[in-house]
């Protein structure tokens, strides 16, 4: 897949204060999850893409294009659903979303029909003509996801899109989330604090810490990768169980008296462990596919 | 409409220039100032006066119409650099009012709101944005100054002859020059106010406080130092400097040079675009 977003050297400094410290890497995700703790730079890199901060030194290219020499090519391709509430005072959402697109390069009638689309799209149709001012907090999240997709962009930054909703408008916004990475249209960056929310929606992320990349991995490998760990708790484990998972060419480790953690090895199945165990006389317990949730994942890059 | 297509697509029609993007912010502007009945109001009281205007201009070249009303053409007032600077002083004094009226609000709504990042986060620049606003302003205030001055010159062009046009062409150009300066300044000045002061009354205030305190300034360094330099500070005596040169009045009311009048609007401006670009921003960043 073609690189979504490419960061080379990238350094932001906002006075004597380095944010970002010449960042390397390469996106490549359908939904890339950015994550890290307060202060880590997620939202400064977000804003530096968005071309709202120019880069101290290096650069970033968003589809090929270069954010510091192609600002506006750059810009007619993305979307940005801002974190904080952002809206134009005495509108109705639909003139709202109209304006939005129409900045967005798009001809008024066009830009009428595709603000309709988008409203009835997230969920607002029949609010539509309600002045802004009037929604509750989940349908301003819903709006301001509209405005972001209106003029139908190749790659979309949501910021923290599932702050302050309800579960089931939080259900409802990542579904729509999850709908638009599946079109095959659009890319996503979600941003979020909520590690569930990115790992529900999110192929591939990049950790930030302290202004450095933590780690960049795909989850989806992981997940694979991750199928191969195995959780065992046993009944009547002798040594020889313990020695004959070892000469299978696993490599475990004994967790507790009676619990392991293995390696399967490549060509070796689950039923190969049961026919050890009853080989052995000793029973299987439970058996997990020990999977690296993202928190473990997250933790880990915050060692 | 294919407002049943509950799916996200791409857009894949035509663009407008992006030249031309800026004019949206004046025509959602304009959408949201004619709900008000005052505005109308006020806009249609500006009219007031071309009209008067183009009433004795009418006049002057209507011996049957003053006959009927008993004129003589004696009684009525000169068509010349001071009949137009008349015109021309109570014009932009509407534009100022305006000015007070729809300036403070302009960008001062989209910082309290925090909209700033959705104008910019798409392919529309600070200066696009800041023209756009500027523009709402500036378009309105041509339609009641140096638009109508224009008109009026040409109609007295057309009913007085050519060689009228060809002797007074600096009264067309002295229409069009004060008034541009004018609303150009009016403009950034609100604009300037409307970026930094979020509480409208104090933004227009702020407006009024920057015609009325140089005054005082003015005069108390005129009587110390004995100088008529303290005036620069003072916009509506550039204005009239302006006024009185480029109408050709009487200069011995100059405060001060022409050049130095063209600097004191240079210098308001320069000021007011350093303003905005402090303020005009997606997000401020504390260093």
């Amino acid at each position: 897949m073609n690189p979504v977003i490419e960061l080379d050297q990238l350094r932001i400094e906002f006075g004597k204060r380095r944010i970002l410290h010449d960042i390397t890497g390469t996106l490549r995700g359908r939904c890339i999850g950015l994550l890290g703790p307060n202060g880590a730079g997620k939202t400064t890199l977000i804003h530096t893409l968005l071309g709202f901060h120019p880069p101290t030194s290096g650069t970033a290219r968003i589809f090929g294009r270069d954010i510091r020499t192609e600002a506006k090519a750059v810009r007619t391709l993305i979307g940005y659903m801002p974190e904080r509430d952002s809206f134009i005072a005495n509108l109705t959402c639909v003139h709202f979303v109209r304006l939005m697109a129409e900045l967005s390069g798009l001809p008024p009638e066009a830009a009428l029909e595709r603000a309709h689309e988008a409203l009835f799209y997230v969920g607002l149709g029949e609010a539509r003509y309600r002045k802004l001012g009037t929604y509750s907090l989940g349908m301003k999240q819903l709006a301001k996801l509209a405005q972001a997709i209106v003029h139908g962009p190749r790659l979309i930054f949501l910021d923290e899109p599932t702050n302050g909703l309800d579960p089931p408008a939080r259900k409802r916004m990542l579904e729509l989330i999850r709908e638009i990475r599946d079109s095959g249209d659009a890319h996503i960056v979600l941003s979020s604090h909520l590690l569930r929310d990115v790992e529900e929606c999110c192929d591939e992320i990049l950790i930030l810490k302290d202004g450095h990349i933590a780690a960049n991995c795909d989850l989806e490998a992981e997940r694979r990768a991750n199928r191969k760990f195995i959780e065992l708790e046993t009944r009547n484990a002798t040594p020889a169980f313990t020695s004959a998972i070892g000469s299978l060419g696993c490599d475990y480790a004994m967790t507790g008296e009676q619990r392991m953690k293995l390696v399967l090895q490549e060509g070796l199945e689950v039923r190969d462990l049961y026919q050890l165990a009853a080989a052995n006389n000793v029973q299987i317990r439970r058996l997990n596919f020990k999977r690296d949730s993202l928190e473990d994942i997250f933790l880990k890059a915050m060692e | 409409m294919a407002v049943y297509e509950h799916h996200y697509k791409p857009y894949e029609g035509q663009l407008t220039p992006t030249w031309s993007r800026f004019l949206v912010l004046p025509r959602y502007a304009y959408q949201d100032l004619l709900k008000y009945k005052f505005f109308i109001g006020f806009l249609v009281a500006c009219y007031i006066c071309p009209l008067i205007y183009t009433v004795l201009i009418y006049l002057h070249h209507n011996a049957s119409a003053l006959q009927l009303m008993d004129l003589n053409p004696r009684d009525l007032v000169p068509i010349n650099g001071m009949f137009f600077s008349i015109f021309t002083g109570i014009q932009t004094t509407l534009a100022f009012i305006f000015t007070v009226v729809i300036g403070p609000v302009l960008i001062s709504r989209d910082l309290a709101n925090n909209a700033l990042p959705l104008y910019l986060c798409r392919p529309f620049s600070r200066l696009e944005y800041i023209i756009g606003k500027m523009s709402v302003l500036l378009i309105l205030l041509s339609l009641i100054t140096w638009v109508p001055g224009l008109l009026l010159f040409f109609f007295q062009s057309f009913l007085e002859g050519g060689s009228w046009l060809v002797d007074n062409w600096w009264i067309g150009r002295a229409i069009f020059l004060i008034c541009v300066a004018w609303i150009i300044t009016l403009a950034m000045l609100a604009m300037a106010f409307s970026a930094w002061i979020k509480w409208r009354t104090a933004a227009s205030a702020a407006l009024f406080a920057i015609f009325i305190i140089p005054t005082p300034i003015g005069f108390a360094i005129q009587g110390i130092l004995g100088t008529t330099k303290g005036h620069l500070l003072n916009l509506s005596v550039a204005l009239s400097v302006l006024n009185i040169d480029l109408f050709r009045l009487d200069p011995d009311d100059k405060l001060f040079s022409t050049g130095e009048a063209w600097i004191v609007f240079f210098g308001y401006a320069a000021l007011c675009l350093f303003m905005l670009s402090r303020k005009v921003r997606a997000y401020e960043v504390v260093s």
